[in-house]
């Protein structure tokens, strides 16, 4: 039970990241693509009304890690608590910045909260590989469950490292939705970021892949124990190609699918690797949390998997209904 | 208490009660909103329900009275999206042995409060403030229902969740963990009820008053007559209904769990220090707790034993037969902060009372005098939907988990989150939501300061330039 717990948490992320990532990737190229104001107007209307909507994903993915695994909730928050605090910062700072660049019709007004839209839609998507960073080199947990790290040392090499993936996978991923969806010149701009981005995705995962096994072997050699966990970095592998063909073609709209598909398979890709832990500690310390000793009692878990599968139907269909309504004008061709 | 828990402390009261100023209005003028949308999308000429039968012109006024609600809502709601991110991760940073030990409970309410309350809200707050004119009047009346239902759905979460924390029940401690030992005696837990209940009113009361009190400003400025009309008549009537359920049953009710389950709170709540037979009700008085008294009291002879037990000779327990370590860490702000709600209530109560009746009597709306006391009544809904909060929280301690955890025992321990951490991420918050407050009092009052749309030709049909959350 607690191991679909763990695949429940790992989707509510994927989702999180797939869905909120390309307003995060919007956000984060705003006022590089965006050049003038009505260009930058066009990018923040087209993730107006649903960003909201996205975010809550995390939010509900938080809700369900803290019911199955209140230990590694409780441990990964206060440990990495400035990383905790800057992400809550950085995400009003983000949900302002986009709620109130049209409340008052002035120029300077936008273009400054433009700016604040930007920097913290840039810095969540760094912060969010920070995070993650770490959570895969582990975490100095001690015998009692907990664990400190400053914020300096939750800034260690490999999580920047993870944290400028992060950057470059989340903004390419805003420039597909971009190029897909907005009008020229803006996605002109767009497609030609997305491009370039697309190189930076494929150096960074080469560049990744070494520390990555430096840090953690199993994150590797977990793959040549259980063969059939292959089928997530395949799945990666074969949507950053995909993405690339697509881009080729000019088929936008399916290179951002090929993008959603990447993320989802880097991340299963680490949630397979970290199996069975949620949060490893650092190699060779004992304390880790797995699924097992971090999960909560039985019961709590067979009643949570019926409501949650009532609840995440009822929330797709609401999701569809919304995003029918706003994706049912097709974009004017560039 | 150490002072990495003063810290913890300071920030979540800081943190909550400043979010919670938000949703108070969120789901108060959610129900104004739904209804205004009903009458406009429901109503006719020939409709036998009175309150339905509108003329056209009528359901267009009503239309844009929604209309201009939604700008003021879609303002407040943002800013309790944004701040409301905070609570739930606060757990987790600043409270993480509480979340150790009772995620297992508690995270099942939060849980289902993200994945069925935000879900819908999320998705059709984007809709509703999208507006009419994208999506239709079906739509849009649909919309406003949701957003209606996900607000209260949302509010129940979080008061079972609260609830289980003044009042456990449905578990079992394994391995030093509370685990859940049943789903529906946690959601069916006797403090739910009445708390939601009393807790849905006091939202209600609050947006009663700020439609009430904006229609009479606009009154008084000679502005938007028939827009206030609409809204003094709502905010009136809904604030008597509501502050009447506010005092009966509802703060009754709460009342009785509190005296039963939490004898500590309760008697700090009515500075009852011996215990009593036909305890007196304190109507004014300062708590002594060096000597143990109420200092210069006005009290009501065994009405405090009638009301919690509806029988006038009832014992009622006392702070001297609790061990002072079991008391509420402060006596005197559970009971000034409960009589500052109870005072409130009362007054409220009359206002909406004469409200009514002036608009009965077919003068409402030219009592200048009234207008004005409108005018000024709404903050102080606020502060006793606040002094409510805080009688609940504070008269729970020293626990954070009552009678299972101890506040200082549910802290982050002070190797992960030192006192100095938190000061510093308390500081940061400060400043945040002073500027978050700022830019919320501007953009509301240049809301007001624009006002609905006038009559003439049904609005505009050009879509809004641009369709975020709060455009």
């Amino acid at each position: 039970m607690a191991t679909v717990f763990f695949i429940v948490v790992a989707f509510m992320i994927a989702t999180y990241v797939v869905l909120d990532g390309f307003d995060l990737g919007v956000g984060a190229l705003h006022r590089i693509l965006g050049r003038t104001d009505p260009e930058r107007d066009e990018a923040t209307s087209l993730i107006g009304p649903i960003w909201d909507g996205n975010e809550v994903w995390l939010i509900a993915g938080g809700g369900v890690l803290f019911l199955a695994f209140p230990k590694a909730y409780a441990a990964a928050f206060s440990g990495l608590y400035f990383g905790l605090i800057l992400v809550l910062w950085l995400l009003i700072g983000r949900g302002l910045g986009i709620e109130m660049r049209h409340q008052i019709d002035h120029p300077l007004w936008r273009a400054a909260w433009d700016t604040v839209f930007w920097l913290s839609s840039a810095a969540l998507a760094f912060v969010f590989g920070v995070a993650l960073g770490n959570v895969v080199r582990g975490v100095p947990l001690g015998p009692d469950g907990y664990f400190h790290l400053t914020l300096f040392h939750i800034l260690n090499w490999y999580a920047l490292m993870i944290g400028l993936f992060g950057l470059v996978v989340l903004s390419a991923h805003g420039a597909h939705f971009l190029a897909w969806r907005a009008t020229a010149p803006l996605a002109n701009r767009a497609r030609s970021w997305a491009r370039g981005l697309w190189c930076g995705e494929v150096l960074l995962i080469l560049g990744c892949a070494w520390p990555t096994y430096s840090v953690r072997s199993t994150m590797v050699t977990s793959f040549g124990d259980h063969p059939w966990r292959l089928v997530f970095p395949i799945l990666a592998l074969g949507a950053l190609a995909a993405e690339f063909a697509w881009q080729r073609a000019g088929r936008w709209s399916r290179a951002f699918l090929a993008s959603c598909a990447f993320i989802v398979g880097l991340l299963t890709t680490m949630a397979a690797g970290l199996y069975p832990y949620i949060l490893p500690a650092h190699e060779h310390r004992p304390y880790g949390l797995t699924v097992d000793n971090a999960a909560t009692g039985h019961h709590a878990l067979a009643v949570a998997i019926v409501w949650w599968s009532i609840a995440i139907a009822l929330a797709i269909v609401y999701f569809t209904v919304v995003y029918r309504l706003f994706f049912r004008q097709r974009p004017a061709r560039a | 208490m150490s002072s990495h828990v003063t810290v913890d402390r300071l920030q979540f009261a800081l943190t909550v009660t400043f979010h919670y100023l938000f949703p108070i209005l969120t789901m108060g003028l959610a129900l104004f909103l739904a209804y205004l949308k009903s009458v406009a999308y429901l109503g006719g000429e020939h409709r036998r329900l009175a309150l339905l039968r509108k003329t056209a012109e009528e359901r267009e006024t009503y239309d844009r009275a929604a209309d201009f609600w939604a700008k003021v809502f879609a303002v407040n709601f943002a800013v309790g999206v944004v701040t409301g991110v905070v609570m739930e991760f606060q757990f987790g940073t600043n409270w993480a042995q509480f979340s150790n030990f009772s995620g297992g409970v508690i995270g099942q309410t939060l849980a289902m409060e993200g994945t069925f309350a935000f879900f819908a809200e999320s998705a059709f707050i984007g809709a509703f403030i999208a507006g009419r004119q994208r999506l239709g009047p079906r739509m849009h009346w649909i919309a406003a229902l949701m957003v209606f239902t996900g607000s209260w759905v949302s509010g129940f979460f979080i008061i079972v969740t609260n609830a289980w924390m003044q009042h456990p029940v449905a578990y079992v401690i394994h391995g030093g963990r509370a685990q859940l030992q049943s789903f529906w005696g946690l959601l069916g837990n006797p403090w739910v009820f009445w708390q939601y209940a009393h807790n849905m009113s006091g939202a209600v009361i609050t947006g009663a008053f700020v439609l009430a009190g904006l229609g009479a400003l606009y009154t008084l400025l000679g502005r938007h007559p028939e827009f206030s009309r609409i809204c003094l008549t709502a905010g009136v009537v809904g604030a008597l209904i509501f502050s009447t359920l506010q005092i009966f049953p509802t703060g009754d009710q709460h009342a009785r769990r509190v005296a039963r389950y939490q004898p500590s709170a309760f008697a700090a709540m009515e500075g009852l220090f011996p215990t009593a037979r036909g305890a007196p009700l304190v109507i004014i008085g300062n708590p002594d707790t060096q000597r143990r008294r109420l200092e210069s009291s006005i009290e009501m002879p065994h009405f405090l034993s009638f009301l919690t037990s509806h029988r006038w000779n009832a014992t009622v327990k006392g702070l001297n037969d609790i061990p002072t370590s079991q008391w509420p860490d402060s006596v005197p702000l559970v009971y000034y902060a409960y009589h500052i709600m109870v005072g409130l209530g009362t007054i409220l109560w009359v206002m909406a009372l004469i409200g009514v009746l002036l608009l009965w009597r077919g003068r409402l709306f030219r009592s200048r005098r009234m207008m004005w006391a409108l005018l000024l009544a709404w903050p102080f809904t606020y502060i006793a939907n606040i002094a409510g909060w805080t009688v609940a929280e504070t008269g729970r301690q020293p626990w954070i988990a009552f009678h299972l955890q101890r506040t200082a025992a549910g802290a982050s321990p002070p190797g992960s989150v030192p006192a100095g951490t938190g000061i510093f991420s308390l500081l940061g918050f400060m400043g945040l939501y002073l500027l978050i407050l700022i830019l919320y009092v501007v953009l509301t009052l240049r809301i007001v300061a624009r006002g609905p749309q006038e009559g003439g030709p049904p609005a505009e049909t050009a879509p809004p330039r641009v369709a975020t959350t709060a455009s």
